[in-house]
């Protein structure tokens, strides 16, 4: 690995500066799963790498009534740890169990999953599913972008020079409402999705139409993709099985995949297909609240 | 002449300090500077697990450490586990239940078993074999591992 500076922020302002001074050859550490392995195999490179993990907002989490505010750099393990997110979050929850193995969860930030933009990531299609805002710091202030329009290519995205994500906020939890998140893999743990799928329902009172839906896909596109007009074409629908398998037709038609190690198009486009369907059922069965597991 | 910076941390209860380069891992430091050799370096970009050590009671894969990050933290290694000369039950376990052959990734199964048992004392099959997910073994097939950590978890309790 090629030396670099190292420095630790303590505050969001000296964070952006030290970023602003170095531009493109600064590179942000929170758990380093993806930076530091990017480093030594010369994938990134880095002139300076500032230590983000001592400024207090990146590492808070708050959940009230108004939804989830979480610190860019909280590590997975707190996350799964807190039983009142699981319950208001669980495909939150889904994705940070499944994101490597326990030791990579100790470090590995969801903030970080988002930043390193990877079409395969999987806590994105759970943030679209969320509909998720990010809170972006930098030298001109303070934005916010949808985090459907967070990543624009394959490790690229919306942040510019000296700017830093310092938080993710979900949207209420409201009653009648869940979420889940699937991905698929050839073994159990441990390995880079070759579909991911997130789903999340609004259902009426009786828990038995869909008043709102958002679903997402991973590893089928350049960038994780949100599927709007499938999304939208739930709104009214009756939660059953014949709506579910609309939308699993609507995402393998909207999936572009390429052909690589994990799959052909083809396989990709089916898969697409059945995890949308299968997410959407955990999706539906947790706004009913009943419970649901992913591993089973 | 790369510039070092002096990092002071405490391992396996002992005030450590040490100079290193921005660049180099926990692993490599505890390996090369420190001379704990337990902690094996098998991947180095975390996927095997062999160089898993406990940072703030956490398992992280040392490889994915700078060095320079650990200052202030609390890390235990394979080394901190014996007591005077007697195994820790863990490892115990692991010899008596034949759970490695050639040994590489022993001190990394040991060090999440522990962090396991830490949090869980009588975790079920799936259980374990979901949490030591992140530890790579090419020798045993894993069955016996996950025997080593049930018998561990059956003498941890023996022994309160």
């Amino acid at each position: 690995m090629n030396d670099f500076e190292f420095q630790t922020a303590t505050t969001v302002d000296e964070a952006v500066s030290l970023l602003a001074a170095k531009g493109n050859r600064a590179r942000v550490l929170t758990g380093g799963t993806d930076l530091i392995v990017q480093l030594r195999e010369n994938l990134r490179e880095a002139d300076l790498v500032v230590d983000v993990k001592k400024i207090p907002e990146l590492m808070q989490y708050s959940l009230t009534e108004k939804g989830l505010r979480l610190g860019a750099g909280v590590p997975c393990y707190r996350i799964y740890g807190d039983e009142a997110i699981c319950k208001a979050y669980p495909g939150l929850v889904d994705s940070a169990r499944i994101i490597g193995g326990w030791q990579i969860q100790s470090r590995a930030s969801i903030g970080g999953n988002l930043c390193n933009s990877s079409p395969a990531a999987d806590s994105i299609p759970t943030l679209i599913a969320y509909d998720v805002i990010c809170h972006i710091a930098g030298p001109e202030g303070r934005r916010t972008v949808p985090v459907a329009e967070f990543c624009t290519a394959p490790g690229q995205n919306v942040l510019k020079r000296g700017e830093l994500l310092t938080e993710l906020e979900f949207p209420a939890a409201a009653r009648h409402s869940g979420g889940a998140y699937l991905r698929f893999i050839p073994r159990n743990e441990m390995d880079i999705a070759v579909v991911g799928a997130g789903a999340w329902v609004q259902l009426d009172a009786r828990g038995e139409k869909i008043e709102r839906a958002r679903l997402a896909l991973a590893a089928v596109a350049p960038t994780p993709l949100f599927l709007s007009d499938a999304s939208a074409a739930l709104a009214g629908k009756p939660a059953t099985e014949a709506t579910f398998k609309e939308a699993a037709a609507a995402a393998s038609a909207i999936a572009k995949p390429i052909n690589d190690k994990r799959g052909t198009v083809e396989y990709r486009k089916h898969l697409a297909g059945v995890l949308i369907e299968r997410s959407l059922v955990g999706a539906v069965r947790r706004a009913r609240g009943e419970k649901w597991d992913p591993h089973l | 002449m790369v510039r070092k910076t002096h990092v002071a941390t405490t391992i396996n209860g002992e005030p450590v300090e040490f100079l290193c380069e921005a660049r180099q891992s926990l692993l490599e430091v505890l390996r090369e500077t420190l001379g704990l050799t337990g902690s094996k370096e098998g991947c180095n970009n975390g996927n095997c697990g062999a160089c898993t050590v406990l940072l703030d009671g956490q398992p992280v894969d040392s490889c994915l450490v700078l060095a320079v990050e650990v200052e202030g933290a609390q890390i235990t290694t394979i080394e901190g586990l014996s007591k005077d000369s007697h195994l820790h039950p863990i490892q115990q376990c692991f010899l008596e239940d034949a759970a490695l052959q050639c040994g590489i990734c022993t001190p990394g199964f040991i060090m999440s078993a522990k962090a396991l048992l830490d949090r869980d004392p009588n975790p079920s099959e799936h259980a374990i074999r979901f949490q030591l997910a992140g530890n790579l073994c090419r020798c045993t097939g894993y069955d016996k591992i996950i025997r080593a950590v049930q018998d561990s978890a059956k003498r941890m309790a023996g022994q309160k």
